[in-house]
């Protein structure tokens, strides 16, 4: 059985490409045959974070439109052997997408024998973020402890519950994971940053992970590397722990606590 | 910066005043964003069968729909004339 996992937030450059990149990478590097797919029709930027841009020939609409067969469109990403990249279209007709063409490339995945499909979710509440959580088994929101994104996010999820397939058609509903990204815990710690547990608090999701803070998220979209590649990285690590907590292995939270200075920086840092 | 703080008191803790903002918000927008489409046309028909006994107006009907975690709570709030018609 195929799972569908959409990432999505409502707010944009909140982190849901990198973490789709990052999830998706780490579905595959334990052995799931995955497909990633960029639902930002006419914003096309999965392809830059997967490091795949130079070889996307066709893409989800032509697929969609039959100009392309699925094999054809699918790239093998070129890290896992068992990741496949769907490019989005560049088109800037909104209608591209229609429901019925992605419930048909769905289906076809599920035939060609693929574990997961990751829907990454443009930002926003229009077509492109329905059609992307419409089909959804799970979804992870992704949410920066701010305020703007938290209440998008709590948009998101009512949205997930009225507009799902599985909402619709009164099955089970869509399993619903709160990932944190761009978290600091020295902000948290002086009381400048909401802290993870305010936010799943307001949102009252269960928790999946914590992403820091971290320069490295940068570097990895600079090399098209997903981030959860990186060695020695608190990103990656962070990221790997997102993985086993959703293939249900409890890991502890980590990169969530503030290591206050020494004695000398305190002396001279004031408080 | 720390010397800064030293000499000007230490900032302000404005994440609690997020959160207390987001819950107040996300209170309210859960209440009104999530509220069921037919809402609006009961309300209608209510204020209709009513109004055929007792003399209410539209505002006199409030109807509204709570969840509470795993329960939905349908209020239907209506306030009755002093003197109702006879």
């Amino acid at each position: 059985m195929t799972r569908v996992i959409v990432i999505t937030s409502g707010k944009g450059g909140v982190g849901k490409t990198t973490t789709s990149a990052s999830i998706s990478s780490g579905l595959a590097l334990r052995g799931f045959k995955t497909a990633v797919i960029d639902f930002d029709v006419g914003l096309r930027n999965l392809d830059l974070i997967m490091g795949c841009e130079r070889r996307v020939v066709y893409d989800l609409v032509n697929v969609i439109n039959g100009e392309a067969n699925l094999s054809q469109a699918l790239i093998k990403d070129k890290h896992c052997d068992n990741l496949f990249i769907l490019p989005a279209s560049q088109t800037r007709d909104k209608d591209a997408l229609t429901e019925e063409g992605v419930e048909k490339v769905l289906k076809d995945l599920s035939h060609q024998g693929f574990d997961y499909v990751v829907c990454d979710s443009p930002a926003g509440i229009e077509r492109g973020a329905v059609m992307a959580l419409t089909f959804a088994d799970e979804a992870i929101v992704v949410s920066n402890p701010e305020v703007s994104s938290v209440r998008d996010s709590d948009r998101i999820l009512g949205i997930l519950q009225s507009k799902s397939r599985r909402a619709i058609e009164g099955r089970e509903p869509v399993k619903e994971h709160l990932l944190i990204t761009r978290y600091s815990p020295k902000r948290v710690e002086e009381g400048e940053m909401l802290s993870y547990k305010d936010v799943q608090e307001l949102l009252r999701v269960p928790l999946i992970g914590v992403i820091p803070e971290s320069d490295d998220v940068l570097q990895a979209s600079n090399q098209g590397t997903p981030a959860i590649h990186l060695k020695d990285s608190d990103v990656a690590f962070a990221y790997q722990d997102v993985v086993a907590r959703f293939l249900s292995e409890d890991r502890p939270l980590r990169f969530v606590s503030y290591e206050k200075p020494g004695i000398l920086k305190r002396l001279f840092g004031g408080k | 910066m720390s010397l800064l703080s030293y000499f000007f008191g230490s900032k302000p803790k404005t994440a609690a005043v997020a959160k207390e903002r987001l819950s107040l918000i996300i209170a309210h927008e859960r209440t009104s964003n999530r509220a069921p489409d037919f809402l609006p046309a009961l309300q209608k028909e209510l204020i209709e069968v009513i109004s055929k006994y007792v003399n209410v107006g539209l505002d006199d009907i409030k109807v509204q729909l709570e969840k509470q975690d795993n329960c939905e709570i349908l209020e239907v709030n209506i306030t009755l004339p002093e003197q109702p018609q006879k």
